[in-house]
């Protein structure tokens, strides 16, 4: 229940809790106590690349695999995943993406049972595979973020631009003012500007005129805001978010072995879930990382100390 | 377990101050921008200028096709069932429409070439509505004699060769020539003494032929005394009305000519639109029109 609400609260925009020193569990502060960094152990920390690690791969290959599946199911009448990334039918099981399904249904004010049927399936299938997780392995304007991400941080390192960062409350507003926008209007707003359904289509039925929207988009990522759609306006990473914060699968940190050099907050897309790892700031020894994390695997590539990994909870003592 | 609870809000320096007021600024910029982004969508449906030929079934009022646009969940599972790939889905420019699918009637029109309404039963949000069971109950538009002077018939002339010229790449179903799949018009030449493209083609037409011909069929085999064995065609019934037909008029200087008339039963699929030889469409579809009586 604690994760659940230190998950909406995080999503929400909220700085993660810090814990009081009362509740710090004994062990973990006797580890903080004992835990002597000098300044060589720092330089000796063996930092490792953020560049295609091992999550990193596997989920490129599926994010890739997925899409290019709806465009060979097309293209050769395969008719395994027919569809878009708004709503598909995998194998003929209707598939609706949950945040689209929300959008028409809130303009539309009618739901038919083949929709019902799509939302049941994917919200099930994400809450199995880790909400969010479908920003990081399935949506394809993630990949095309993720590689403008690498240009940004270039050119960072180059000081040769500046971050701007956003607050984060933003993307509530986003999600409020979408979802009263296709209520009150009756049209489905947010699907005009929604890079995911735009890219999607694009790579299925052809480019057009919209994929200059998402050009501009990655033109802000790259030289003005780290990651900006992604971090503060998609609703749809927060209505995925809501399905992780019930979600067995999530990533844990184990503080004992940990450095709190802070590499795994430096590439992760929404690094306030890794507050937890600067010393003093976990609550448990062993900690999961809260909904609004992706599950893209990137803390655990990165990780010099396997202090993160994926866990499925309830099934790690099957294991 | 452990106890989450927000520490203490720390003093916070003069500079942090004012970065986290730019922060907010910038913020607020931002939220105002991308909200005026995407509700620049509405300006083509408030200006009326998203309007389109929709698929079978689309669930709009005519002049009015917010249902429709709020249903849409802008899949294309419709687009990919078509056999004549005659749906095709918005552009950007149609704003809140984008991903929507329209018909192009004059580059590929909606021929039921699938006879089973593929696209109404692949939509899986009701946008088609499921309400539709034949081509004949589809209220897409209504066709109408937009120019009787470029008429190739109204001139009481014949046409010979192919529809749209060579290189055109529409596709149509041509029965006799194959049953399950849709040919290139251009591979289909005509030789007509008089032009009457539109009702030879229509679907709607050519159903109620087929229809006749097997009722005939199957009151031959009765009078034989045979078992009728005529195969039956579901999902593709009898059209009650007639859609369109040529008619004897008199024009002004006296002579009797034919004309293409349309009639009660026309849906608005477009295929009169698509044929029809001469340069700029002599028949089109109103969308702003449909038949009165039963159908979706």
């Amino acid at each position: 229940m604690k994760y659940f609400i230190e998950s909406f609260s995080q999503v929400f925009g909220n700085n993660p809790a810090r814990p009081a020193k009362d509740d710090q569990s004994e062990e973990l502060k006797e580890i903080y106590k004992n835990k002597k960094l000098t300044k060589e152990d720092f330089e000796n920390i063996d930092h490792r690349s953020h560049v295609l690690g091992k999550w990193q791969k596997r989920r490129w290959i599926t994010l890739i695999l997925v899409n290019f599946l709806f465009l060979v199911s097309y293209k050769f009448d395969v008719q395994l995943l027919e569809g878009a990334m708004t709503a598909s039918r995998f194998v003929g099981f209707h598939m609706a993406d949950l945040n689209s399904a929300l959008q028409v249904m809130l303009a539309y004010k009618h739901v038919v049972l083949n929709l019902v049927i799509g939302t049941a399936t994917i919200f099930i299938m994400w809450l199995l595979l880790g909400g969010r997780a479908f920003c990081s392995w399935a949506c394809p304007y993630h990949l095309l973020s993720e590689l403008a991400e690498f240009l940004h941080l270039w050119l960072v390192k180059k000081k040769i631009i500046k971050n701007h960062t956003f607050h984060r409350k933003t993307r509530s507003v986003f999600y409020v003012t979408f979802a009263l926008l296709a209520l009150l209007s009756g049209y489905t707003i947010f699907e005009t500007i929604s890079p995911t359904g735009i890219v999607s289509r694009a790579i299925i039925y052809g480019p057009g005129v919209a994929l200059i929207w998402v050009g501009a988009l990655i033109l802000f990522e790259v030289f003005y805001s780290r990651r900006a759609w992604c971090r503060y306006v998609c609703p749809i990473g927060v209505t995925y978010a809501a399905v992780g914060s019930v979600s067995p699968l999530r990533v844990t940190y184990d503080a004992t072995d940990c450095h709190h050099e802070g590499d795994c907050r430096k590439v992760c897309l929404v690094p306030h879930v890794l507050d937890l790892t600067i010393k003093g700031k976990a609550h448990t020894v062993e900690q999961d990382i809260t909904a609004d994390c992706t599950r893209c695997g990137m803390c655990i590539d990165i990780c010099p100390t396997d202090s993160l990994n994926f866990k499925f909870k309830g099934l790690d003592k099957f294991l | 377990m452990t106890e989450y609870k927000k520490g203490k809000k720390p003093l916070i320096s003069k500079s942090k101050r004012l970065s986290n007021r730019r922060e907010f600024i910038r913020s607020s910029v931002f939220t105002g921008g991308f909200v005026a982004a995407s509700m620049a969508g509405l300006i083509p449906v408030v200006r009326g200028d998203s309007e389109r030929l929709r698929p079978p079934g689309a669930i709009k009022e005519i002049f009015d096709e917010q249902d429709f646009f709020a249903s849409c969940i802008k899949c294309g599972q419709c687009v990919q069932v078509c056999p004549v790939n005659a749906i095709k889905l918005a552009e950007l420019d149609e704003g809140v429409g984008v991903g929507v699918p329209y018909i192009d009637a004059r580059e590929q029109a909606c021929d039921f070439s699938c006879d089973g309404l593929q696209c109404v039963l692949a939509c899986p949000t009701g946008a088609l509505t499921h309400d539709l069971d034949y081509p004949a109950d589809t209220r897409m538009g209504f066709a109408r004699l937009e120019s009787p002077k470029t008429c190739l018939a109204l001139q009481g002339k014949g046409f010979k060769g192919v529809a749209r010229g060579l290189s055109y790449k529409g596709l149509l179903r041509y029965d006799e020539i194959d049953r399950w799949n849709p040919i290139k018009v251009s591979d289909h030449p005509y030789d007509l003494e008089l032009c009457d493209l539109c009702v030879r083609q229509c679907p709607i037409e050519i159903r109620i032929t087929q229809c006749a011909e097997q009722e005939s069929e199957r009151n031959r085999a009765k009078e034989s005394g045979k078992l009728a064995r005529v195969a039956e065609q579901h999902g593709n019934e009898c059209p009650p009305k007639h859609a369109i037909e040529m008619q004897a008029i008199n024009t002004s200087d006296g002579v009797t000519r034919m004309v293409p008339t349309v009639l009660d039963g026309c849906v608005g699929c477009g295929v009169c639109e698509m044929i029809c030889p001469v340069a700029e469409p002599a028949i089109v579809i109103d969308i702003h029109k449909i038949a009165n009586w039963g159908g979706v």
